[in-house]
């Protein structure tokens, strides 16, 4: 709504959000009163959003045209604070068990602990504690460091995660471009990839560790992250090849480009956008995958700290391990979209 | 003056679920050297199909298609500006116009300094680093008209290149194009389905039937060059465009009656 069109039908566009909003906000407080709140307080969660939502919408309508980036800006960080803040509240009142939904500033305080302090038990640190480094240089050299790069759940994780995106994606992309170049190993790869892709690659778990000669060790965590990446990245590579517009290929033809050329300044740029948004999928899965691998087979890694904290009852920790594996999430996001960006800079609108 | 283009009895026929399909039968043209030729006719009669077969794209299936080599072995055949632009959109203004250059193996200094007078000469030197995608239609197809100009090839192919445009930014490229080609006076194969734009461009038109495809009649066009877009207020213009119509209006009857 314009602040023209508003001032023009003043009566009629305020009765507009304001005759809903009370309405809501009545059936909101007599929910309350009636003490409806154990039996419907999904209901009542609902009105209040919506309430929330109209006031939200009334007061951006109503700020100059400047105002408003940052107040969606604000909408978007405020909302989160105040769901935490409600949960901050929920639980401190008892109404949310904080047994199960421990308080964020619990969970806050966990994370720091788990941070700064050194499992003797299990001789190992959330992120290798870096501030040590200096001191174990010193007097233990490169052996010492090492060891405190060996003892973090985040570097655990991390290694797993990145080398088994890499070691299955670069592959991947390699067939898949095979796949999508050439009919013939098209025809017959294409049915078999189909199946696997479906299959849940953790099921195969079990006989990774059979194959390596360490079953405990790297390899197979490693090894299944590589396989889940893998058909993801080959799969879409594939497509991606495929769905190259024919009219650069003629046109590619047309100018002479051998096949090399054809290669290089055609078919790989052309299919770069499917291979991310491939490559973007592998890396959701691989995350999910390390942390279901970590739940039943490690004693290092974010997931294996999730899966320990809960089976001890110590969940402000495992809520701390989850933000971690949150953060792990959005930074490797991050980091492949900056590769993207670097690769493709014509998708830079 | 020498046939830079000839076909002779040619004939593509295309193996469709359905059977053999016959696109070009019987198809007989030359095209001068240094000649601009605009090819009409009906939706469907085979002008693409003819000038995928000069670009290398396709083969004639009878007859014979050919284009006369110059004397420079280097110097590439036929280049094509494409309806759909089918300008590169991961490559910048300057690389998409450098990339015949560069396929040839011609070194980064010397195709960049070509494809900028190009670039210079489609206004747009404005937009060299640019990408295809903030460019608006007009300029996505002059990017194309300067990557196969700027190749230097011996026969231009055009194939309906200004058809997705709007009717201003279609006149100005008219023009624009002209201009160009009075540079260099290059043998020009230009299909298009507008009767202004084949009268306009061409020194003959000419009218394909309805499928399948074969040599109508053919109109010499003797309006005085250069032209410009006033030459279309003229009564010789109105004379020649009434009569490629003539010619055209029972084929494209016949053509629709067999989509029907
Ligand atoms: N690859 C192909 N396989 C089968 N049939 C084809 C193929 N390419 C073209 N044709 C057929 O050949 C005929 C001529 O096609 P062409 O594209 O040359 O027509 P056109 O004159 O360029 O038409 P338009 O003016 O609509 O662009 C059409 O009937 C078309 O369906
Ligand atoms: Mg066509």
């Amino acid at each position: 709504m314009t602040p023209g069109s508003a001032r023009g039908a003043g009566g009629a566009a305020a009765l507009a959000w304001a005759l809903p909003l009370g309405v809501l906000l009545a059936t909101l407080a007599a929910g309350f009163a009636l003490g409806l709140w154990a039996s419907a307080w999904w209901a009542l969660l609902g009105i209040g959003f919506v309430c929330v939502v109209l006031l939200a919408q009334e007061v951006e309508s109503r700020l100059a045209l400047r105002w408003r980036g940052p107040f969606q800006r604000g909408l978007a960080l405020g909302f989160p604070l105040s769901l935490l803040l409600v949960w901050e509240l929920l639980a401190g009142a008892g109404i949310l068990n904080p047994r199960w939904f421990p308080p964020p500033s619990q969970i806050a305080v966990a994370l720091w602990e788990l941070t700064v302090t050194f499992d003797r038990f299990n001789r190992s640190s959330l992120i290798g504690r870096p501030w040590l480094v200096p001191e174990v240089a010193a007097e233990q050299g490169w052996a010492g460091v090492q060891a405190l790069v060996r003892e973090s759940h985040v570097w655990a994780t991390l290694s797993r995660v990145l080398g088994g995106f890499l070691i299955g994606a670069l592959p991947g992309v390699l067939i898949g471009m095979v796949m999508g170049l050439n009919r013939t190993v098209r025809m017959m790869l294409d049915a078999t990839m189909s199946a696997i892709y479906v299959l849940p690659k953790i099921a195969i778990f079990p006989i990774l560790m059979l194959v390596f000669p360490n079953p405990f060790g790297e390899g197979p965590k490693i090894a299944v992250v590589a396989i889940s990446a893998f058909f993801l990245v080959a799969i879409s590579t594939m497509a991606g090849v495929q769905g190259i517009d024919k009219v650069y290929l003629e046109a590619g033809r047309n100018f002479g480009a051998s096949r090399w050329q054809m290669f290089r300044h055609v078919i790989l740029p052309g299919a770069l956008p499917i291979v991310f948004s491939g490559l973007r999928l592998a890396l959701g899965t691989a995350l999910i995958v390390i942390v279901a691998v970590e739940f039943v087979r490690a004693d290092r890694g974010v997931g294996f700290l999730i899966y320990y904290y809960w089976q001890v009852l110590v969940t402000p920790r495992m809520y701390a391990a989850l933000v971690v594996v949150m953060a792990l999430g959005v930074g490797l996001t991050a980091l492949l979209q900056w590769v993207e960006r670097r690769v493709m800079p014509w998708r830079r609108n | 003056m020498s046939a830079k283009i000839v076909a002779r009895s040619a004939e593509k026929r295309f193996q469709t679920r359905a059977g053999w399909m016959t696109a070009l039968r019987d198809f007989d043209l030359e095209v001068a050297e240094g000649e601009f030729l605009c090819l009409v006719g009906p939706s469907g009669c085979g002008k693409s199909t003819f000038l995928r077969i000069l670009a290398g794209l396709d083969h004639a299936t009878g007859g014979e298609v050919r284009i006369n080599a110059g004397p420079d072995p280097r110097q590439p055949l036929a280049n094509v500006v494409f309806q759909e632009y089918a300008v590169f959109p991961w490559k910048t203004v300057l690389h998409n116009v450098a990339f015949g250059l560069e396929m040839r193996g011609v070194g980064r200094r010397e195709r960049e300094t070509i494809a900028g007078r190009w670039i210079d000469k489609v206004a747009l030197t404005r937009f060299v680093d640019y990408y295809p995608a903030q460019l608006s239609g007009g300029m996505k197809q002059r990017v194309s008209i300067a990557r196969a100009l700027a190749n230097d090839p011996q026969v231009l192919l055009m194939d309906e290149p200004l058809g997705a445009l709007d009717a201003q930014t279609r006149a100005v490229l008219q023009e624009e194009l002209l201009q160009l080609w009075e540079e260099s006076r290059k043998t020009v194969l230009y299909v298009t389905h507008s009767i202004d734009e084949a009268v306009f461009l061409g020194d003959r038109v000419v009218v394909m039937t309805a499928h399948p495809g074969t040599v109508k009649t053919v109109i010499d066009v003797d309006l005085p060059r250069p032209r410009d877009l006033t030459v279309m207020a003229t009564p010789e213009f109105a004379a020649l465009t009434g009569a490629v119509w003539d010619a055209l209006r029972d084929e494209v009857r016949r053509a629709m009656a067999e989509q029907a």
